[in-house]
């Protein structure tokens, strides 16, 4: 099987039904999805497969032999933020970090397909991401500065 | 995840229907959201899987009034449909969940630990849906009455259904957008002018609702009724008590919100 992530093509050989979170931690050693609840209900583990939002721990690694994957680490650098990795800094939307690559790797799918999301949009792309920090008002902040070029209403 | 498995990946419905078989041993993986979760934890060592993301069987056509919708189909390209098919597929999960859920593991889907499954069992069945699909004994296609009671031993192909005259959907509200549905109505009015009703959440699977249908001139008579047709259970969500407490009432609110959409 074949994936490539972050750009870069990879030969895979974990099993089959490996789930592909489990591909990209050990595998490939791609650490930014994170193994949370690994049923589906945190969104720590989200990436995009094809430009697509997934839960990587649901998904079986031979389903998705030959797709584009892209994580946290295929947004931006620590020299060069991606916009909404900046939003979430300047924002203070991160705290202990957890959720924060799922939260982001969803942000970014929103801000794709809908560049200028009302507040209830927002809320219902990440509805079904898990954060035991610090509720979600910094986060539900960074999102919208993401939108508005870093400032919020 | 080192257990040796035999692994099939079709890329044509036809060659998915034949490694299918007659489905003893296979166990059949959509979008993953049920089987995965369970062969991570350890629950399930399956010997002989079959995933369907490249089957083919993904597509979803409206066209002269009727509905057709590929068993690997997402939620997600079902949420623009007309209530109540479309509403109900709004009120599962959250969109990354959506995304991979698929009409046939929703329709398949057992019962759950602890919670009922298969949200859109409900709406399908309000909307009269046929079910196509393939297993022992070849191809059939059967009421979603029919096919529920044998659906773990059939391959879902794909569901079809003359669109209704007006539709309503009506739910509880989830505690949260991981939650399996607590409790749900959906009604159509057939083009003949009956009115089908059916519950998801109310059992183990989704149930249609005929004591209450018979009476659906009187919305409150209706409601009442629908208790006769359900065996809710106690869960984790709600109890059975409860469930029978909130059913005429969301059969009241369907039934005035069928009314609105006509």
């Amino acid at each position: 099987m074949r994936l490539t992530v972050n750009g870069r093509a990879h030969e895979i050989e974990s099993a089959p039904l490996t789930p592909l979170l489990a591909v990209l931690r050990e595998e490939l050693t791609i650490t930014s999805p994170k193994a949370g609840c690994q049923q589906g209900g945190c969104g720590a583990c989200t990436v995009l497969v094809d430009g697509k939002p997934v839960r990587s721990c649901l998904v079986p690694v031979a389903a998705v032999n030959g797709a584009e994957v892209t994580t946290l680490e295929g947004l931006g650098t620590p020299e060069r933020l991606a916009p909404v990795q900046a939003a979430f800094h300047d924002q203070y939307g991160s705290q202990c970090g957890f959720c924060t690559p799922g939260v982001l790797m969803a942000t970014h799918a929103l801000l794709e397909r809908t560049p200028k999301p009302s507040r209830d949009e927002i809320e219902e792309a990440l509805a079904g991401h898990v954060c035991r920090c610090t509720g979600y008002v910094k986060i539900l902040a960074s999102v919208e500065a993401a939108a508005n070029n870093g400032s919020v209403s | 995840m080192a257990a040796v498995t035999d692994v099939l990946l079709p890329t044509s419905p036809d060659e998915a229907v034949s490694a299918f078989g007659d489905g003893t041993g296979v166990t059949v993986v959509g979008g993953g959201t049920i089987v995965m979760p369970e062969i991570s934890a350890g629950r399930l060592r399956p010997s002989r899987t079959l995933l369907l993301a490249r089957a083919g069987l993904a597509g979803v056509k409206r066209e002269g009034g009727k509905v057709t919708i590929g068993a690997t189909a997402p939620l997600e390209a079902l949420v623009d449909l007309p209530s109540p098919v479309g509403p109900c597929a709004a009120n599962v999960g959250d969109i990354e969940i959506r995304s991979r859920a698929t009409l046939g593991g929703n329709l398949c889907a057992g019962e759950g630990h602890g919670a009922p499954r298969g949200d859109l069992q409900g709406a399908l069945l309000a909307v009269g849906a046929q079910v196509h699909s393939a297993g022992s004994g070849g191809e059939t296609t059967e009421p979603l009455e029919d096919f529920l009671a044998h659906r773990r031993e059939r391959l879902v192909l794909d569901v079809s259904y003359d669109e209704p005259a007006a539709g309503a959907f009506v739910a509880l509200d989830r505690p949260h957008t991981h939650e399996y549905t607590v409790l749900a109505v959906s009604a159509a009015r057939l083009a003949d002018g009956s009115v089908r009703l059916a519950a998801t959440g109310a059992g183990s699977w989704g149930v249609r609702l005929p004591a209450a249908e018979a009476a659906v001139a009187d919305p409150h008579e209706a409601g009442e009724a629908a208790t006769q047709d359900v065996t809710p259970n106690d869960d984790a969500l709600a109890s059975a008590w409860y469930r029978l407490q909130v059913l005429p009432v969301l059969v009241r609110r369907a039934l005035t919100q069928l009314e609105e959409n006509a």
